[in-house]
């Protein structure tokens, strides 16, 4: 599946079926930081994500006060 | 293609978002319910403000400050927002754009108004260049000219208070770093809900206490709120950050985490102002804070920190 990435911005491609908490855990991303975002539709880190899916894994945290 | 599901905790249909420091998941309708009761009872909890009063959002174009001026409008509050525009080379134009298509799509068919103010326009340069100039982080001058120009902004157009963005992750990092380095003359301040202790200051609100950032975020993707994903360049390698991460590991190991120790405090700091009956802030405020001799704004010294640093500008600018 192709997967879209922020800061910096890039992608990447995964193999998929997989559930999103264990594309985040490839990707050695903190679910408590992040989103994930299937074509416009935000899903739980429990969902099953497909080969032919398109997804965005949006970081969460801002600040630099 | 591959069908699996987590039902909502209350009506059952399909789950988008779990919650798991509440120990629940839930469907669009019911995490927006969620979002809005969190409000609620922030505003109610901490007397923040009444159905009547008018509220002015400080508004960046990111997720938490657009979210809360659409909850506010959606609670049916009168609240109109000002962005400060800082002139940060493309970040500031793109910020701005968001600001003003949720102003002009969302806000204003309800009533409410978008006010701007440009760095530039006052100070004669952007937020960067004046930060060189005086010699300080950009994040401290960019912090300084927000809070003075927004307290401004909340008197001068006689808004009953100012409200800001800052969620559960903001305000449990910001304990972390003071609790940290035992900055305790800052806990004081810590609370959401901070009174008009003398005249000049409007009194400051944060009613998402209650909520994290990655809820906030995601009530913006639930609700196509347009927000400006990417992180201010000027707050790369930021302390704030690396608290947040801290704490977002700890959560994710041991949920609830960050609200046991924000809203802990606050329950603490709550018990001992019942108990021991120290001045108010609005007293002590009273007793250390005078009006600026530019300006007027309250300060405890001669001029504010916006007139020095201003001074300090206009005296560093190459003849």
């Amino acid at each position: 599946m192709h997967i879209q990435l922020s800061h910096p911005s890039r992608t990447v491609d995964i193999k998929g079926p997989k559930r999103a908490k264990d594309v985040l855990r490839e990707l050695n991303l903190v679910v408590e930081a992040h989103l994930v975002i299937r074509g416009d539709e935000l899903v739980t880190e429990d969902e099953m994500l497909a080969d032919q899916d398109h997804i965005e894994i949006r970081p969460v945290i801002s600040g630099g006060t | 293609m591959i069908h699996s599901s987590m039902n909502c905790t209350k009506c059952k249909t399909k789950a988008v978002m779990k919650l798991p420091r509440h120990n629940a998941a839930f469907c669009k309708p019911c995490f927006n319910h969620f979002v809005h009761d969190q409000v609620e009872k922030a505003i109610k909890s901490q007397a923040m403000f009444g159905p009547d009063e008018r509220i002015l959002v400080a508004v960046s174009g990111g997720k938490d400050s657009l979210a809360l001026w659409h909850i506010l409008l959606a609670l049916g509050y009168h609240a109109d927002a000002l962005y400060v525009h800082l002139g940060i080379a493309g970040y500031s134009e793109r910020s701005y754009d968001k600001v003003q298509y949720y102003a002009k799509m969302i806000a204003a068919p309800l009533g409410a108004t978008l006010h701007t103010h440009t760095v530039e326009q006052e100070a004669g340069a952007g937020i960067k260049e004046l930060a060189q100039l005086v010699h300080r982080p950009t994040c401290s001058t960019c912090g300084t000219i927000k809070r003075y120009q927004f307290n401004r902004a909340a008197i001068e157009k006689e808004y009953d208070v100012m409200a800001t963005g800052h969620n559960l992750d903001d305000e449990a990092a910001r304990l972390l770093g003071n609790v940290l380095h035992w900055q305790e003359e800052y806990l004081d301040k810590q609370g959401p809900s901070l009174p008009a202790s003398v005249e000049g200051f409007a009194k400051k609100v944060k009613p998402l206490y209650r909520l994290t950032e990655r809820e906030l975020a995601a009530y913006c993707v639930l609700n196509k709120i347009d927000y400006i994903v990417d992180e201010c360049p000027m707050a790369q390698g930021a302390k704030t950050l690396l608290y947040k991460e801290v704490l977002n590991r700890l959560e994710t190991e041991s949920p609830g985490t960050k609200q046991y120790f924000y809203w802990g405090f606050l329950e603490k700091q709550r018990k001992q102002s019942a108990t021991s009956a120290p001045a108010t802030m609005a007293e002590k405020d009273q007793t250390i804070l005078h009006p600026c001799m530019s300006c007027g704004q309250p300060t405890t010294a001669e001029s504010c920190s916006y007139c020095k640093l201003m001074a300090r500008a206009k005296s560093a600018v190459p003849h």
